[in-house]
């Protein structure tokens, strides 16, 4: 079996707090993964640490994406090689136009792949579909970076940066949050539209709605920095009875 | 994190600092009636300019230098400057400018080649080097419009009627410590005269560069726009990397009649000195536009990054009713540059109205200061200002600092005040180098988007420059 990312023995901290333990996970291509667990238990942390944040500190571990070590690679490397996040409270950026911004990001990826840049008409067409698909105003494009949006704008102006970058492992981090329900099926609809069979997904959640609509192929429970058990959907509607407390380390 | 390649990302290199190899005329150092008499013959300036120069030079020497700007730097010595130089071989006409002169102005990126210029594009330059204008470009052709576009010291000689009418008469003689100076020393200098109802036809510019070592420039500057017209000045300038401070004193006034219209454009590129706050221009320029009679509209857009010290109020008097005053500015200080500006409004006639766009961007060990009034006077009822002043930190070692005054006479104005002071947060760096964008592309990005609203009043190939020049003083190979 072939694996996109192996995370072994990861251990990591914020500030002087270690929250990270001895993580290990395995990322299958073309599988949804779903990490669920308590507050507390490292999700965001783990999410933080794949992508390079600055918060994280890396304290012994390693996290190797399509065969090669990423932990000292710097954030926007591991951007362009195909690892992307969707934040759970995107930053705004005020001034900076929405359209100019996702061009410069999709060029940048092109550049990398070596692929001709796009200009601005040639891209706005490739934007159409996604917008309409989105339920998104053509407008959100013209608008500054995430000002003034609501919660429900900003999380599908990330599904939107999903669906142009085109990225393999894509991690989302409490995408559900803030979302009405058709605001979800929409966003849900941008996430399936991106499975491929290869492209892997990391859906981080508390709670277990979203997988109503992106059906995961195993959950992961975190628990104090490790995973604690990994199983099939089956898992979902026990947790949703029981909590995490009853589950037993595997 | 991010902060490690930050300083690096806004120590910019100052691409500018090259000298152009030209022999100069120069005079000693120092300043005297003498001094004054010597410019006075090298311009072939007629009496009265004379008795002018040495009337401000008297009230300067009553003057003490002014400290209260939040700016930190040793008393200038002004017996150690030197108030006249020139490039020799200087030839009336204007087709001998020297060949290197031209040169270095297309390094610069203007041509002073009428028929190099694009179609359609067409500026006309005043390209001053050290105390003299060296080349003015259609003038010619601006004639058939009765546009006059000279050199002040032209100007002194062939319109000596508009010059005393206007001269001093927005800026006083003795106004403040730096335009007495000004007043008494003045090289050279741009002026403009639209006649009544002219839309002028292109854009005019002037390009000041100091090239010449140990000495000021101290250029005037006089645009008169008559009853009914329209224009659009720009100036930029440039100059050497020296281990010297070099002053910079400057005076510009304007004046707009009933109905009409000056868009005044500033690119201010002064060498900013190194990150020890070593060398680097001093720059003290008095800015100020009379809006004289009905319906008159001036805006001030400047785009200031460099200079080590910058001390400069552009500022206007809305005197005619439903006048309009306008102020744009960005000011970046970055290495261990200080810049203390800002606008005055002076609100005197009715309906009078002005908007104030601050924004000030801070790195390494730059400290920038927004320093701005707004007055309205008994007489201006109906007048309204809206002012809006923001910061920008890159770093932690930089500092921002807002002083508005305010005074109104007149309870019906309406005045709104916005102030922010926000820092380029990790988080919107790493926002955006998550979706693979470089650290340095990030800050550039970050640092547009807080301008925007000032680079849009610039004439469009000026916004390109000013992009262009943000970015290169805020970034450098990020290690």
């Amino acid at each position: 079996m072939s694996i996109t990312m192996k995370i072994e023995n990861l251990e990591a901290k914020i500030g002087d707090k270690q929250i990270l333990k001895g993580l290990n996970l395995e990322l299958e291509p073309g599988k949804v993964h779903a990490i669920m667990g308590p507050n507390g238990a490292g999700k965001s942390t783990l999410s933080k640490a794949i992508v390079g944040h600055y918060d994280i500190e890396v304290l012994g571990g390693d996290i190797t994406y399509k065969g090669k070590s990423i932990i000292e690679m710097e954030a926007e490397e591991r951007a362009l090689e195909g690892i992307f996040l969707s934040f759970q409270h995107p930053v705004e950026i005020p001034g900076v136009n929405n359209a100019y911004f996702l061009r410069t990001a999709l060029n940048a990826k092109r550049k990398h792949q070596g692929k001709e840049e796009l200009n601005a008409a040639e891209f706005l067409r490739e934007m159409k579909g996604h917008l309409e698909m989105l339920g998104m105003k053509s407008d959100m494009i013209s608008r500054s970076l995430n000002e003034g949006f609501s919660g429900g704008e900003k999380k599908r102006n990330e599904i939107l940066q999903m669906l142009i970058l085109e990225p393999e492992v894509i991690i989302l981090d409490e995408i559900d949050s803030g979302l009405d329900i058709d605001a979800l099926r929409q966003v849900s609809e941008g996430i399936n539209r991106m499975k491929d069979g290869k492209r892997t997904f990391l859906v981080i959640t508390h709670y277990s709605r979203i997988l109503d609509y992106i059906e995961p192929d195993y959950i992961h429970v975190l628990k104090d920095g490790k995973v604690i058990k990994t199983a099939g959907p089956e898992l979902v509607p026990y947790l949703e009875e029981h909590g995490y407390d009853g589950i037993k380390e595997d | 994190m991010a902060n490690e390649g930050l300083n690096t990302a806004v120590s910019g290199e100052y691409e500018l600092g090259f000298e152009i190899d030209i022999e100069t005329d120069i005079i000693e150092p120092g300043l005297d009636v003498d001094t004054l008499k010597f410019i006075s013959k090298k311009k072939e300036e007629p009496a009265w300019m004379l008795d002018l120069r040495i009337k401000a030079l008297k009230k300067w020497e009553t003057m003490i230098e002014p400290h209260w700007a939040h700016l930190d730097y040793t008393p200038i010595d002004y017996q150690s400057i030197s108030y006249f130089a020139a490039p020799k071989e200087q030839i009336d006409s204007l087709d001998e400018v020297d060949p290197k002169i031209l040169e270095a102005y297309e390094k610069l990126g203007i041509s002073l080649d009428e028929q190099k210029q694009l179609a359609g594009v067409k500026v006309a330059v005043d390209a001053v080097v050290d105390s003299v204008s060296v080349k003015t470009t259609y003038s010619a052709e601006l004639e058939k419009h009765g546009v006059i576009f000279c050199s002040i010291s032209e100007a002194i000689r062939d319109y000596p009627e508009l010059v005393k009418k206007y001269m001093f008469s927005v800026v006083p003689m003795a106004d403040n410590y730096f335009a007495a100076l000004n007043s008494a020393v003045f090289t050279d200098g741009t002026f403009v005269y639209i006649p009544k109802g002219v839309r002028c036809p292109m854009e005019l510019s002037t390009y000041f560069r100091i090239n010449a070592m140990n000495t000021g420039q101290f250029e005037r500057t006089l645009i008169i726009a008559d009853e009914g017209s329209h224009v659009s000045y720009n100036e930029g300038c440039s100059a050497p990397t020296r281990d010297d401070h070099q002053l910079h004193a400057a005076v510009v006034e304007l004046v707009i009649l009933k109905d009409a219209e000056i868009k005044y454009s500033t690119i201010q590129n002064w060498y900013p000195g190194d990150e020890t706050g070593k060398g680097g221009i001093y720059n003290f320029v008095t800015k100020r536009a009379i809006c004289e009679g009905e319906n008159a509209k001036v805006s001030w857009t400047q785009v200031e990054t460099g200079s080590a010290i910058t001390w400069k109020y552009p500022s206007c008097i809305l005197k005619g009713d439903n006048s309009v005053g306008e102020f744009y500015s960005v000011a970046v200080t970055t290495l261990a540059q200080q810049a203390d500006t800002g606008t005055k409004m002076i609100h005197i006639g009715k309906n009078t109205k002005s908007t104030i766009i601050s924004k000030g961007i801070s790195a390494m060990k730059g400290q920038n200061t927004y320093r701005g009034l707004v007055k309205i006077n008994s007489s201006a009822v109906g007048a309204r200002n809206y002012s809006e002043c923001d910061s920008l930190l890159i770093g932690s070692e930089c500092g921002a600092h807002t002083f508005p005054y305010l005074e109104s006479k007149d309870t019906q104005g309406q005045v709104e005040h916005e102030a922010t002071t926000s820092k380029i947060s990790d988080d919107q760096l790493f926002y955006l180098r998550q979706r693979g964008i470089t650290e340095e592309d990030a800050v550039s990005m970050i640092v547009h988007g807080f301008c925007k609203q000032v680079f849009s009043q610039l004439p469009m190939e000026y916004a390109v420059e000013a992009k262009a020049l943000l970015e290169l003083t805020l970034e450098g190979s990020v290690g």
